[in-house]
């Protein structure tokens, strides 16, 4: 009797040892991995696909088009394909002609395209908008507060956004014609 | 039986080396502190049972024993310490200086150091501090620091709180401190008792037996650095969430109003003025060395205003309320709601204006005929001036180069190389002239203009580099630190003495140990016995070596 | 006499007065053992002149303070001078401790030699940049400073320790080792011999080289062995090099500190040779008699307590003052510049000291090559890192 009380008290004092040490083990193993794995994730981007695409208003600089400011939230129910560019930029040179190219069937199907400039000053926007005649609405952000607001790092960088109002997609550098028929494909409206 | 009776009747846990209550060595335990070959008893840990040299069994233990032992926390540290010294063979990535050939890591490394440079660089050594290795190697570091305290600070603390005066003689005579004394008064014993407890040390007594001891809360000394060790991990990771710490950079003109990056559009700064300034080269303490290293600058300060935007949504023009005007300058940040704003960098290659000025282009003195200014940041797409000349700005490049296949583009968004299409229309004509004009260009298209455009004046400006930076981690790392130091001071300076005291027939045993100093217990033992027969004890180090 | 001259003045007053303090502390080896356990006439004579010394060096860094109108701790010169100034600082406060007078004969030597290395330096006074000017510079270089003064106690004692027990009878890798750690002491004397020679000689020597996008003039003060590399000799009449500093050697003249670095060797190698010629033995085994009647136990004992009060002094100036002043100038309290990762690794150097002390029982002589390496590191910090390793604490 005595025995088996004693080797009862004994596999119980061991599972309470396992208990507690695989439960500090737990804790130190995952506090590890968060630490490293968040250390290690550089890019300080806010949104990601699938996060709903945060609202903004700017001034609309392009005398092609007849808004004179972009609300985002007024897009609702529409894909919205946001690009942030600016003059000095090469590969936004190469993409431009497409998003124009594209723009008027798009239009259509209910798909925006929003351009962004980043550049300081109106004159060379203007400029280039008349080179490359472009028709879709172009919002100024010369203090860069949309930028920040999308964390956008290198340039080009386009959001295509669903009907929903969510980000669908994020894509940093220039795009060819063949992707961005299918991206904007992707974001229009049924 | 997984109990260990001792003949003074304290049931000691498995594994014990030296019985808690009376100290007396546990037979066939005694290879786990090497006593079995020494004539001294190894005091670690009062010869507790440390857990983890106890049980082997499953997996769990495994791993847990591994990290409890100090042996492999001290190759840890050793292996973190010699990849630490790696890191610095070489410049880290972020330190390759700004006149090397190339700052692209791929190219500089090779460039610079040769094949060395190019292994150095491959092995990813040139981000040594934010590789996934080195950061886990600090975590085993951490992991290894939870569980060696939480291994020892149990068993030690119950040894401490159980032990009693009454020792084992073998206990006594296995230390190092020790000495015989056959006949023992009364009264001797009674004043020494009085000069221990004039040294500050606390008595207790058990049938005779006396324990005189001080200073045992420096025995706590290293759980307590290592908790605060463990809060600074514990910081570390909190930090690398963007809540808790946010580092932006952000360049701000003089004269101009932006966004602060990372705020949410919350906030707003101008730059009123950059200034530089040089230590004088003429003020007699440090003529001689600006002569021979040249100047030194004395102050760099950037004059600001903080604003707080009100506005619908973002983007929305803001109604700006100014919150803050403060100049801040190196080791003087500015702060605001919880945001601290550094000094860190300026530029001076940006032009903010330049004013032509318009001759005749046969005419040598170059007189001005009329002349405008253009604001480099909004350039009017066309200037009318009052002489009759209209002038149309076709091309615009805020930084000027020429691309591969030959055609001007802007390298930048900013004035730095500023270089223009002009269209110049005489008085009453509508057929342009055609300039192009930059700094050390001015092209005539056609060869034909009767009229020259020419850069008669500019003007430039600083640019501030500011670093903005919210870290809500600091208290915590702070907190760690003082944990740390406390800690560390508590079981540097100060040592845990104790003097045993065993009657023996008409005689008394005397030991003594300390875990460090025992330079100083020599001397309070002598203070002790002062005035009386009890013999000095013996220091037996020397006999120990084999 | 102006504040600067006075200055000076009182730092050559402090060497020669540490130098009589050696000798005094010299004299107490003729003692017989029970005298020496007791306070002797020539130890109490010498710490006394030791704390004259300390004095006068004190009075050298108020006057220069007072002179500059910042601490004198803004450049190479001023924090190793300061650096010599702890030194004595904590060998008068373990003195008063143990009452060795042989740790005197060892520890003011050393010190000495670290003063003279400071003044090998440009010892003019040197405006402040603005990233030093802040009270942060005083609280984190002192104590800093006061910190590695204490460890280097640790480092004479280990020393000692190991020249003490090593046995020297016939070679062996261990006194091999004990050579080559004094022979290092010895590089240093060589670099002070050779630059003062040459400087009393006002020799000088100028190159045009080119360093990354940058064309450079350096000027040497030794005879030029090493040029910079892709240097060009500008002054006339003067040895021609012999070849040039490899490429990959980078950072502000790295040709001048490469060239110093061959003449320190040369000539740290002859002293060294001619020592070993005149004692006609190891220089370990001629030191060793010395150390006769002092009791190892204690040296182990000193060498332990050495870390054990300097090393918190060390965290507290090194890592948290040094990352609270970073914090405010930077914003960022750590940044992985060398000096920083250098910082840390004494610190996990003397981590593991300790933890190898009193949980796996390394004591005596394993404790002993311990503290020489951990100095060993101090010094690479102190010279390497700031010299070579360029950062943000880059003096000189």
């Amino acid at each position: 009797m005595k025995i088996d009380r004693a080797k009862q008290r004994k596999s119980r004092k061991k599972r309470n040892r396992l208990i507690y040490r695989s439960g500090i083990l737990a804790v130190l193993a995952a506090a590890l991995i968060f630490g490293i794995v968040s250390s290690l994730q550089n890019d300080n981007t806010v949104y990601r696909e699938g996060d709903d695409a945060p609202d903004f208003q700017l001034e609309q600089i392009s005398q092609n088009n007849d808004l004179e400011t972009v609300r985002l939230n007024e897009y609702e129910g529409n894909g919205i394909m946001l690009n942030f560019w600016a003059t000095w930029c090469d590969p936004c040179k190469y993409e431009m002609p497409f998003m124009q190219e594209l723009y008027p069937e798009y239009k259509e199907k209910g798909v925006e395209i929003i351009a962004v400039s980043l550049d300081k000053t109106d004159l060379v926007v203007h400029q280039f908008i008349d080179q490359y005649e472009l028709t879709f609405p172009i919002p100024h952000d010369p203090k860069g507060e949309i930028s920040d607001l999308y964390k956008v790092g290198p340039l080009p960088s386009t959001f295509f956004i669903n009907p929903d109002g969510e980000i669908e997609r994020v894509v940093e550098g220039a795009l060819t014609l063949e992707l961005l028929e299918g991206f904007l494909d992707e974001i229009t409206p049924n | 039986m997984d109990k260990l009776k001792c003949e003074c009747g304290h049931v000691n846990p498995e594994g014990t080396v030296l019985c808690e209550a009376c100290g007396k060595p546990i037979e066939g335990n005694q290879h786990i502190d090497g006593n079995d070959k020494k004539m001294l008893l190894n005091m670690r840990y009062e010869g507790s049972a440390r857990r983890s040299q106890t049980y082997r069994k499953s997996f769990v233990d495994k791993v847990w024993s591994f990290f409890s032992s100090v042996k492999v926390g001290v190759i840890l540290i050793v292996i973190a310490l010699i990849a630490s010294m790696i890191g610095t063979i070489f410049p880290q990535a972020q330190f390759i200086p700004p006149n090397a050939v190339s700052r692209d890591p791929a190219i500089y490394y090779e460039d610079q150091f040769g094949l060395i440079g190019k292994i150095y660089y491959t092995l990813g050594f040139h981000e040594m501090y934010s590789s996934w290795w080195y950061l886990l190697l600090l975590g085993l570091v951490g992991v290894s620091l939870v569980i060696c305290s939480l291994d020892r600070f149990i068993p030690l603390y119950k040894a401490l709180k159980i032990q009693k005066p009454k020792r084992h003689e073998t206990f006594l005579n296995r230390q190092r401190f020790y000495s015989e004394t056959e006949n023992v008064t009364e009264s001797d014993l009674e004043r020494m008792k009085e000069n221990l407890k004039k040294l500050r040390y606390n008595i207790t007594e058990q049938d005779g037996h006396i324990l005189a001891e001080k200073g045992r809360f420096s025995r706590w000394g290293p759980y307590v650095n290592h908790i605060g060790l463990i809060i600074i991990l514990l910081a570390a990771i909190l930090r690398t969430t963007p809540i808790m710490f946010t580092d932006e950079y952000v360049w701000v003109r003089e004269g101009e109003t932006i966004v602060l990056p990372g705020t949410d559009g919350e906030y707003y700064i101008e730059n009123k003025r950059f200034i530089m300034e040089m230590h004088d080269p003429e003020d007699e303490r440090f003529r001689d060395a600006i002569a021979q290293e040249g100047m030194v600058p004395s102050n760099f300060q950037t004059d600001v205003v903080i604003y707080k935007a009100e506005r619908e949504v973002p983007g929305a023009e803001p109604e700006l309320e100014p919150i803050l005007e403060d100049s801040i300058q190196m080791n003087k940040p500015a702060k605001f709601d919880g945001y601290t704003l550094y000094q860190q960098g300026y530029q001076q290659n940006e032009f903010s204006s330049m004013t032509f000025k318009i001759h005749e282009t046969d005419d040598e003195d170059a007189t001005a005929i009329d002349s405008f200014t253009v604001d480099l940041f909004d350039p009017e797409p066309e200037y009318i001036l009052d002489s009759g000349f209209r002038v149309v700005i076709e091309h615009y490049f805020p930084d000027y180069y020429l691309t591969e296949d030959g055609t001007p583009a802007s390298e930048t968004n900013y004035p730095r190389n500023p270089a223009f299409v002009l269209l110049v229309y005489p008085p009453e004509s509508d057929t342009p002239e055609v300039s192009f004009l930059g700094i050390g260009r001015n092209i005539d298209a056609t060869g034909e203009n009767e009229y020259k455009v020419a850069i008669q004046d500019f003007e430039t400006h600083f640019v501030s580099g500011l670093t903005l930076r919210v870290d809500r981690t600091l208290i915590f790392f702070g907190l760690g630190a003082a944990v740390f130091m406390i800690g560390v001071i508590q079981g540097m300076y100060w040592q845990h003495r104790r003097v045993w005291i065993h009657p023996k027939e008409n005689g008394i045993l005397l030991a003594a140990h300390t875990n460090k100093n025992w330079f100083g217990l020599s001397k309070d033992i002598e203070k002790a016995i002062e005035d009386t027969n009890i013999n000095m004890v013996e220091d037996r180090q020397d006999l120990d070596k084999s | 006499m102006d504040l600067i001259t006075l200055s000076s003045n009182m730092l050559y007053a402090a060497f020669i007065l540490y130098l009589v303090a050696t000798l005094f502390f010299g004299a107490t080896i003729r003692q017989k053992g029970r005298e020496r356990n007791k306070k002797s006439i020539a130890g109490n004579i010498a710490i006394g002149i030791t704390i004259l010394g300390f004095l006068a060096h004190l009075v050298y860094f108020i006057t220069r303070w007072m002179a500059s109108g910042h601490a004198p701790l803004g450049n190479m010169f001023e924090f190793v001078t300061f650096l010599g100034m702890a030194m004595i600082f904590a060998f008068i406060i373990i003195y008063f401790m143990y009452r060795l007078n042989f740790l005197g004969l060892f520890a003011l030597p050393i010190a000495m030699i670290l003063i003279a290395y400071a003044s090998m330096f440009p010892t003019e006074i040197a405006p402040l940049v603005p990233s030093l000017n802040s009270h942060w510079l005083y609280i984190h270089v002192t104590t800093v400073a006061i910190g590695q003064g204490i460890l280097f106690i640790s480092f004479v004692a280990g020393l000692m320790y190991l020249i003490k027990e090593i046995d020297q009878t016939k070679r062996t890798n261990k006194n091999t080792l004990l050579e080559i750690v004094l022979y290092v002491g010895f590089l240093f004397i060589g670099f002070i011999a050779i630059t003062t020679a040459f400087n009393v000689m006002d020799y000088n020597a100028t190159f045009e080289y080119q360093e990354g996008t940058e064309i450079l003039e350096t000027e040497y003060h030794l005879p030029p062995i090493a040029a910079p590399n892709n240097g060009v000799l500008l002054t006339e009449g003067v040895m021609e090099p012999w070849f040039e500093t490899p490429a990959w050697m980078q950072g502000a003249d790295a040709g001048r500190k490469f060239n110093t670095v061959i003449w320190s060797v040369i000539s740290g190698t002859v002293i060294y040779l001619l020592t070993i010629l005149i004692l006609r033995k190891r220089v370990g085994a001629a030191l060793q008699p010395l150390l006769r009647n002092v009791k190892a136990d204690l040296l182990d004992e000193i060498m332990y307590r050495a870390v054990a009060i300097g090393f918190p002094i060390f965290t507290l100036g090194g890592l948290i003052f040094a990352a609270i002043w970073a914090q405010i100038a930077w914003g960022r309290f750590w940044g992985w510049d060398p000096k920083e990762v250098w910082a840390l690794i004494t610190w996990f150097f003397y981590a593991a000291f300790l933890h190898l002390r009193l949980s796996r029982g390394w004591h005596g002589e394993k404790s002993g090559w311990l503290a020489v390496i951990g100095f060993g590191i101090i010094l690479f910090n102190l010279i390497v890192v700031n010299l070579v390793l360029a950062g943000l604490h880059s003096y000189a």
